[in-house]
């Protein structure tokens, strides 16, 4: 079998997927290979014999409605080939598709008798821009301007089970597909409509920016048709899409729809909305993670202070309702609260460190020759905080027979079940809006405020708007946990024998919603080999891939039972990925300094994927690869393939004393300074190439972080971290002067996940140029974990005094 | 209670409260001007920047009694008028360069970035990256690298 007698889009993948194509020849006659569970009707689109036709519908109503199944997302899967890494054949985007397919659930575009369309997006936009790139998608298939097409957040809708969770780099992946088929149909309904009013046949007509023309003088907009183009039935109708050649919007540079709302104070997150009676409310939280309050001994004294309303004792802590938010801070800290004990009283980052290093699953040692050399790398990744810039807030008003919620949710489904539970309602008598968020990066999965909002306004008998301190965030919100990862590789004659990685990580609360959709899956995926692993290593297990040739390759992951429930844990911009890629593509170094090869010299060896490659090679020569470094400075570079994509990132890093020790002021922490960032990312179609800029722009500033200053400190059951000056996410003074994203043309027709993507290939390309400049192998991450460089504030009260000095700091 | 006179967005305005409430929560809870943003409350991160008489100041650090009735008190939703125009170059800039994502530290970089254009034009130069590099709005989304560029553009035209 040679590659000469593959179809051009399958070449590229040729090195990558021999094994599995040699079992599964079929599938080598069409298509590239991440479409390469393609059913026929797809393979012959692929082979430009003609398009493949999906299913709408068009539903009753007195203007044109019509609907797509989400199911249409993926064509049905062939079986699976053995010998490679299941991310390759089957990731975390095809189970979250997958788990949507049982729901058969339709979304709906209405087009409106003022011309425009509408469709509410059952996800949640957090800031990654899928507003945006939605629209774009709509008005591509629809032929309406963009501004004609009104895409708004769908309210929790239950039948749509888990179709609802806006995770994983998956929204664009799993909804691309129907929202096309929503349009493309509306399109055809209204050229139908027009024909029978014009008196022609709809192979005559044209769409132009929502107006149809006979090219005789007829003319109608989509305003005038919405009604004649109407059903009195439900009925099933088939549509071809638009082929992608004909593309006008989508893969066109466009700026986000909501960017003005954004620069003029207009647009709206849930603290800002005016919802009447929902009072400010925050809540006194225990010193020690996860403490639950026992007391609060001056209920009287806290009743009678300045604008105080109510004040009512939770299970998470004492709430209370002012009249400003600054009212509320000043009654915490007056509070006089006894405290239980957290769940990790008497714990610090040693011990649970320690812990973590007794549970490391035993490498498998292969057989290898005597004469192998073994490279090891161990390396621990301390809990990081994955809080937005919006805190957890949420608006809840519940009576006694019905609760509406207000908040920024990725799952919003899931919060309504919760908050029912809750507040001792049933799921349908909860109302769930779901309101754009201050950013997410996992932090808006867990419904923890809306729930917290909705046992406080019970508890009060009164609406409430809640919002967390900053201080909250660290010390009780959801923390990406810490982490070892072990990888032992042995190497013989400048070969590969073996690449064996081991997580071991504190517990990763999956209980979004994640982890049912594993559960949905489980009796699939044992094809898989899947069967028998626990949510977190499914997970783990469809995530990573590490698309080297190096022999025996296991990654592993382990989460020991002693941890569960014990941490608030959650995603930070991505699950285990950035950790794990550091560690391996650190080790990676490692090992091409052992066989005496240059480190782009030696991945370009090892790569069997050629879309990794590509990336590689194009950050390489846009970076300019090798150049000349000062002593002290460096390049690094690193790869990262999940989400039916990969990146490759190339950045430069400055680690002399002149700018390690940069002196900013107070409050500020400045350390070795990335000043260069080359990334290539190859996701598939691209909807909006400046959003995806933007988002691997983003991405690259999570992963300086990561790898250099953001971190949290745990001692004595506490976490020390209490706000933005002890928590260094990446500042001005930390950002690379010089960022280029390069995006490669993909062979791909679907769009891959875009969010995450370039995280894990920075913080790992970074981790490499610190190494390469300072010749010190860290043995934490960041890499200023072990010096606290703040002093911690303080516990009880739990939140800082607010400041009064602004007018001297004018500027 | 103590009745609070200030001027905000060019009108004078009255609230009824008590002196030690932060200007922030005076506007956004009892004015309902929300373009300031909470995301620290103690001067930090820089969410919640406006501008007072013309300069720079964080509304979560100051006592709404601490401030004149003379004072002049500019929010996200009033820096337009400030330039009599629909859009302030530099938000025009913001739009330019696709700056925002989330867009929550967005009303406050944008005041950050006009005082600071002042700042230096007063100290009688233009922007260097040092200056740059020393604003300590945070941004969770990471636009850092957009803003930086905005800003460049922004502060060519505002002349």
């Amino acid at each position: 079998m040679t590659p000469v007698t593959l179809g051009a889009a399958c070449r590229t993948y040729l090195g990558v997927h021999l094994e599995a194509t040699r079992i599964h020849g079929v599938y080598m006659s069409f298509s590239s290979f991440d479409n390469a569970h393609s059913t026929p009707d797809t393979a012959t689109a692929a082979a430009g014999l003609g398009r493949r036709s999906f299913l709408g519908y068009v539903l009753a109503g007195s203007t044109l409605v019509v609907a797509a199944d989400l199911t249409l997302a993926r064509p049905a899967r062939g079986a699976v080939p053995s010998g490679v890494q299941i991310p390759e054949l089957y990731d975390l985007e095809d189970l979250q598709t997958d788990s949507a397919a049982p729901t058969s659930q339709l979304i709906t575009v209405t087009i409106n008798r003022d011309g425009t369309a509408s469709f509410a997006l059952p996800r949640s936009e957090v800031g990654q821009g899928i507003l945006t790139s939605t629209t774009m998608i709509l008005a591509e298939e629809l032929d309406l301007p963009m501004n004609k097409v009104k895409v708004t957040l769908a309210p929790a809708r239950p039948e749509l089970l888990l179709n609802q969770l806006t995770g994983g780099s998956n929204s664009t992946f799993s909804t691309y597909t129907p929202i096309r088929v929503a349009g493309a149909l509306a399109r055809q309904k209204l050229l139908e409509a027009a024909a029978i009013l014009f008196g022609t046949t709809a192979d005559r007509l044209t769409t132009t920016g929502g107006v149809i023309s006979d090219g005789l003088g007829n003319n109608a907009t989509y305003g005038e048709l919405a009604s004649s183009a109407a059903s009195q039935v439900v009925e099933a109708v088939e549509v071809v899409l638009r082929p992608p050649s004909d593309f006008t919007v989508i893969g066109k540079p466009k700026n986000r729809l909501d960017a003005r709302d954004a620069v003029t104070g207009k647009k709206k997150f849930t603290t800002d909305l005016d919802v009447p009676g929902a009072l400010p409310t925050m809540v006194c939280r225990a010193p020690e993670h996860q403490g639950t309050p026992k007391k609060l001994n001056n209920l009287a004294r806290i009743l009678k202070m300045d604008g105080v309303t109510h004040v009512a004792v939770v299970p998470t802590g004492v709430a209370v309702r002012a009249r400003t938010f600054g009212q509320c801070i000043d009654a915490i800290r007056e509070m006089d609260v006894e405290w239980n004990p957290g769940t990790v009283s008497g714990e610090s980052d040693s011990t649970i460190l320690a812990k973590l290093r007794g549970q490391e699953l035993p490498m498998v040692v292969p057989n290898v020759p005597i004469l192998a050399e073994t490279v090891e790398t161990n390396v621990a990744f301390a809990f990081r905080s994955s809080a937005a810039l919006e805190t957890y807030s949420a608006i809840a008003d519940v009576r006694d027979d019905r609760a509406t919620i207000w908040a920024g949710l990725k799952v919003p489904i899931l919060a309504q079940q919760r908050v029912a539970e809750a507040v001792g309602l049933a799921q349908d008598q909860v109302k769930v809006n779901v309101i754009t968020s201050g950013g997410s990066f996992g932090h808006k999965l867990f419904g923890d405020h809306a729930i917290e909002a909705a046992t406080i306004s019970k508890a009060m008998g009164k609406p409430v708007k809640l919002m967390w301190h900053r201080a909250d965030e660290p010390r009780q919100g959801r923390l990406h946990p810490m982490a070892t990862s072990r990888v032992r590789a042995t190497v013989l004659n400048g070969q590969v024998l073996s690449f064996e990685q081991r997580h071991t990580s504190v517990t990763s609360d999956f209980s979004h919603g994640l982890g049912e959709m594993i559960t949905s899956q489980a009796d699939e995926l044992d094809p898989l080999g899947l069967g028998g692993l626990s949510f977190a290593e499914s997970i783990f297990t469809l995530t990573q891939e590490l698309p080297y040739n190096f022999g025996v390759l296991t990654q592993l992951l382990n989460e020991p039972l002693e941890f569960e429930d014990k941490f608030s844990t959650g995603s930070m911009r991505n699950i285990y990925s950035p950790d794990v890629c550091t560690a391996a593509e650190l080790t990676i170094d490692q090992i091409a300094k052992k066989v005496g090869k240059d480190p782009l010299e030696f991945r370009m060896e090892f790569l069997k994927s050629e879309r990794v490659k590509t990336a590689l090679r194009k950050v390489a020569k846009e970076g300019n690869w090798g150049r000349p470094m000062p002593k002290g400075t460096a390049q690094g570079i690193a790869i990262h393939k999940e989400y039916k994509g990969c990146t490759a990132v190339l950045v430069e890093i400055d680690c002399r004393p002149q700018t390690v020790n940069r002196d900013l002021g107070k409050e500020t922490v400045t350390g070795p300074r990335v000043t260069k960032v080359v990334v290539a990312v190859d996701t598939g179609l691209v909807i909006n190439p400046r959003g995806l800029e933007a988002q691997m722009q983003g991405g690259a500033m999570d992963g300086i972080a990561m790898t250099l200053t953001a971190s949290c400190h745990l001692r004595d059951g506490r976490f020390l971290e209490a706000s933005w000056d002890n928590y260094f996410y990446t500042r001005q003074w930390n950002v690379p002067k010089d960022i280029e994203v390069h995006i490669i043309k993909s062979d791909s027709d679907t769009p891959g996940g875009a969010g995450e993507a370039a995280v894990g290939s920075t913080a790992a390309a970074v981790a490499c140029a610190y190494v390469r400049a300072t010749g010190k192998m860290p043995a934490y991450f960041p890499i200023n974990h072990g010096q606290i460089s703040f002093k911690p504030k303080s516990f009880i009260p739990p939140v800082p005094p607010s400041p009064t000095n602004g007018l001297k700091l004018t500027r | 209670m103590p009745k609070q006179t200030f001027i905000l967005n060019g009108k004078p305005v009255t609230v009824n409260v008590n002196d030690d409430v932060r200007v922030l929560w005076v506007l956004r809870d009892l004015l309902g001007v929300t373009g300031p943003k909470y995301g620290c409350g103690i001067n930090v991160c820089k969410a919640c920047t406006s501008h007072i008489n013309g300069k720079a100041f964080n509304p979560c650090a100051v006592r709404v009694g601490d401030l004149k009735p003379k004072d002049r008190v500019t929010t996200i939703e009033g820096l337009n008028e400030t330039v009599g125009k629909d859009l302030h170059p530099m938000q025009k800039a913001w739009l330019d360069q696709d700056v925002s994502q989330c867009g929550y530290c967005q009303p406050g970089q944008i005041m950050a970035a006009v005082a600071l254009v002042k700042k230096v034009r007063r100290e009688g130069r233009e922007i260097r990256d040092s200056d740059l590099d020393q604003i300590r709005n945070i941004c969770r989304c990471g636009t850092y690298f957009r803003i930086r560029e905005a800003i460049e553009q922004g502060a060519r035209n505002m002349r």
